[in-house]
């Protein structure tokens, strides 16, 4: 027998059998969980008590709200730095990029940890639990605002600019006509970045927020321990959630991610 | 005029500046407090190296740390070499089938961590797995590997094709062909991909617990759990925290300023 020839499209198996068992078997087993009952017969238990508990939904609320809050506050943030150095003709602004970013690569709970330990030192841990979570947000994920940002402002052509002043715009019409539409790619997917997981990472709430704010990680986290059924119902939503939004705003764009870009 | 403009300008540079505070203020904070002989913050003694010696006295804190380190590098390297042959191998495939490994690479980038991690571990003991270091090796692999792909696919597509063409002419095996000329052409995607992978795995605590054992803690998992549950020795465990958190902080500095000012260089040598 004649040992095949070597083929480069081979090389593709061992990645392709490995997101088949851990990436996409794991999705199939959640919705298997989401839609069976406890005796393992198919059930729209959990859906219909999903969209009908007012607690679930309440919950679900607030947490949509932490993230709305966190994504603007970000966005307010983060814009102003990103267009400040954008459009600065310093040669050093790239180091000034890095000096936003390498907060970021401190072990995340520990970046939390001092967080907390500077709101245990103005008295504010355990007061406002609300409060304390959205600030841990803000700062744990504006880094991935600031990128996606400070990406698409470089990408516009300055005589734009020069363009609209020519033709008599002032800044603030500069900025709505120009700057504005033009960023829109960069806006998208840092608020995409941002809100996500400010809808899911219980780290922050738990170790801020006095363990007293629950999202919806938490929430999924929580069921882990007493009702799989019922948390791979809560995890199929959010999943769905996020492919519909993925889809809508065109996909995960690779040069606006923001980990590899600074590699 | 020219006065409002440096009005204008000073309040750019001023904003930047407060912005960084904010981004440094916690950590510095711990970094000051770190050579102090307090175990509270705020409450100022004399200076001291205690808290550090207290981090590397405590066989326990020692033992996560080595484990941190353990597992970002094997899950690295093995999503490393995964990503990269997945990588070669969906770039030579064809449409459909480099469309739907692509695909279906980009879940766990996009997917909430708590998705992927409930999902995993439920997987693990529908199939009778039991929590171990290899279902947290697992676990890792997942988060690291499409990131590692995302890295290598861009250097493929800038790669010369020709040259592995004039390899096969001039006699060398496909095989070697893909060492000697494909390899050295992607390298720094793979290396890139590997750091990105080291940080990622660094970095994560809501995979690391779903699938982690229970006796085995990351740094994540074990300042998470001394934080929010508390334990016997809790004062004094915090405050070594403080010690680490500084002396990550000093290496995270050190290796970007030695990349930064290394890469200046090649760039000038580039051009």
């Amino acid at each position: 027998m004649k040992f095949p020839r070597f083929s480069r499209k081979t090389l593709c198996i061992p990645y392709a059998v490995f997101l088949l068992f851990f990436v996409i078997a794991p999705m199939l087993v959640i919705v298997f969980y989401a839609f069976t009952d406890t005796n393992n017969h198919i059930s729209f238990y959990n859906f219909s008590q999903f969209f009908s508990d007012p607690v679930k939904l309440s919950t679900i609320a607030y947490s949509v709200v932490i993230a709305l809050i966190t994504t603007v506050v970000c966005l307010l943030l983060a814009y102003p730095v990103a267009y400040i150095l954008a459009r600065s003709n310093l040669r050093k602004k790239s180091v000034i990029l890095l000096l936003f970013i390498t907060p970021m690569w401190i072990n995340f709970v520990l970046r939390v940890n001092a967080i907390r330990e500077l709101m245990n030192w103005i008295g504010i841990l355990g007061e406002a639990n609300y409060f304390n979570t959205v600030f841990g947000m803000v700062y744990d994920f504006l880094p991935f605002m600031i990128l996606p940002l400070y990406t698409s402002l470089l990408k516009i052509d300055p005589s734009l600019y020069e363009a609209s002043a020519d033709l008599g715009g002032n800044g603030f019409t500069t900025f709505t006509r120009i700057t504005l539409p033009l960023s829109f790619p960069g806006i998208v997917s840092g608020i995409t970045m941002v809100f996500l997981p400010s809808m899911t990472n219980y780290v922050v709430s738990d170790m801020l927020g006095n363990s007293k704010v629950t999202i919806i990680g938490k929430f999924i986290e929580t069921y882990f321990g007493t009702d799989w059924h019922m948390g791979s119902m809560i995890a199929l939503i959010l999943l769905i959630i996020v492919l519909a939004t993925t889809l809508l705003t065109g996909g995960f764009k690779e040069d606006e991610n923001i980990r590899g870009a600074n590699l | 005029m020219n006065k409002k403009a440096i009005a204008f300008k000073c309040a750019k540079a001023g904003f930047i500046g407060l912005v960084l505070l904010f981004l440094y203020a916690p950590i510095l904070l711990l970094a000051v407090y770190s050579f102090n002989a307090t175990d509270m913050i705020g409450s100022w003694e004399e200076m001291s190296f205690k808290h550090y010696a207290k981090l590397f006295g405590d066989p326990v804190i020692m033992q996560m740390i080595g484990n941190t380190l353990l597992l970002a590098f094997l899950a690295a390297f093995l999503s490393t070499v995964l990503g990269t042959l997945g990588a070669l191998g969906m770039y030579y495939s064809k449409r459909r089938i480099k469309r739907a490994v692509s695909v279906t690479s980009q879940i766990p980038i996009i997917n909430a961590e708590i998705v992927t991690a409930l999902a995993l571990a439920i997987t693990f003991v529908a199939v009778g797995l039991p929590k171990s270091f290899f279902t947290l090796l697992i676990g890792h692999m997942v988060i690291c590997t499409p990131f590692v792909v995302l890295s290598v696919i861009p250097k493929l597509k800038q790669m010369d094709n020709s040259l592995y063409e004039a390899a096969l002419d001039l006699g060398a095996s496909p095989l070697k062909a893909l060492f000697k000329v494909v390899l050295p052409q992607i390298i720094p995607g793979v290396i890139s991909g590997f750091m990105l992978a080291v940080t990622l795995s660094l970095d994560d605590y809501i995979v690391t617990s779903y699938t982690k054992p229970s006796t085995f803690n990351t740094i994540s998992t074990y300042v998470y759990n001394a934080t929010t549950k508390g334990n016997a020795h809790t004062a004094e465990t915090l405050s070594s925290f403080w010690a680490l958190t500084t002396i990550i902080f000093l290496i995270i500095l050190t290796v970007v300023l030695v990349a930064n000012l290394t890469g200046k260089k090649n760039k000038g040598v580039k051009k």
